[in-house]
């Protein structure tokens, strides 16, 4: 069995105010370390076997499909062991 | 004259829209959400609320309901169809019209009645209303900031395809204060604030939002 994952976060030039939030929230516990923060998705999806160059394809399209809206988002897909 | 209102599971202002549509003058069709069949309806709405508990993205999985397939190929034929809130959301997935809703920009969920200006009247849904009506309804969302890029903004501005923008405090983000945009053609419209709460002085802060619903009237009879 093998995971593919897909992570899709917000493009760079929209604006991300829970990712603000949370890089706000950092300092006041004591974590100095955060220039910014953005705040994205992780899907984890199982399938039986290792994947073939044709499920990847089909994932993307998925991904652009359903998992992201590519009007927002950007999304990489990666199979991972 | 047939208006079709859509319920997805977790739609809320289903209701609140059919009553509108009857105050107008005509009359409302309870659409499902998985049922593809539009029942012969002149035009439809898709309300407020929060389709399919807003799981991915607001409006991401309503987009593929059985229902939106029948409508998107409706809507492309000039069939008038006004999304409000989760349905401008839900429009925007679809691709009947541009950009995307995001998380309001303080955050927080929204509840106010809004100021708005009209401006453009040419559209199925706005052309009851008088060239720049200043209205107050009521707006309430938690990702209601309109987003677009560059050249996506620019063409909105040009073709005058935005029909209603916020006035006063800007309350959620949204690029140059967009509070509903048309599709090319004016017969698909996104509103965010909520009109069809605000159609009679006893329920809501005024009755300016009818006029979304007797325009698309006045646009059925002069067909």
């Amino acid at each position: 069995m093998a995971k593919i994952v897909v992570d899709v976060m917000l493009k760079p030039e929209i604006l991300d105010p829970q990712g603000q939030a949370i890089s706000a929230a950092l300092p006041r516990l004591g974590f100095s370390f955060a220039k910014s923060v953005r705040q994205g998705k992780r899907f984890e999806i199982e399938i039986e076997g290792e994947p073939t160059a044709a499920q990847l394809d089909e994932v993307a399209k998925a991904s652009e499909t359903l998992l992201a809206n590519p009007v927002i988002e950007n999304f990489s897909v990666r199979v991972e062991n | 004259m047939k208006v079709g209102v859509v319920t997805f599971p977790g739609s809320l202002d289903d209701h609140d829209a059919a009553r509108a549509v009857r105050l107008a003058g005509a009359d409302s069709v309870a659409l499902w959400h998985a049922d593809a069949d539009l029942h012969g309806v002149d035009a439809v709405i898709l309300p407020g609320g929060f389709s399919y508990g807003d799981y991915l993205r607001c409006g991401a999985i309503s987009r593929f309901a059985p229902v939106m397939t029948s409508i998107i190929e409706e809507a492309n034929n000039g069939m008038p169809v006004l999304g409000i809130c989760n349905g401008f959301q839900v429009l925007c997935e679809s691709h009947l019209l541009p950009g995307a809703l995001t998380r309001n920009q303080g955050l927080h969920f929204l509840c106010t009645d809004q100021l708005l200006r009209i401006e453009n009247i040419e559209t199925a849904w706005t052309s009851a209303f008088a060239d720049g009506a200043e209205i107050v309804i009521p707006l309430k969302n938690g990702e209601g900031s309109y987003q677009c890029d560059d050249a996506t903004l620019e063409m909105l501005e040009k073709d005058g395809r935005i029909i209603a923008r916020y006035l006063g405090q800007d309350p959620n983000g949204s690029r140059n204060r967009i509070a509903g945009i048309s599709n090319a053609n004016g017969n698909v419209v996104g509103l965010m604030p909520h009109p069809e709460h605000a159609i009679d002085p006893l329920t809501g802060p005024s009755a300016d939002g009818l006029a979304f619903f007797t325009s698309v009237l006045t646009q059925m009879v002069g067909k």
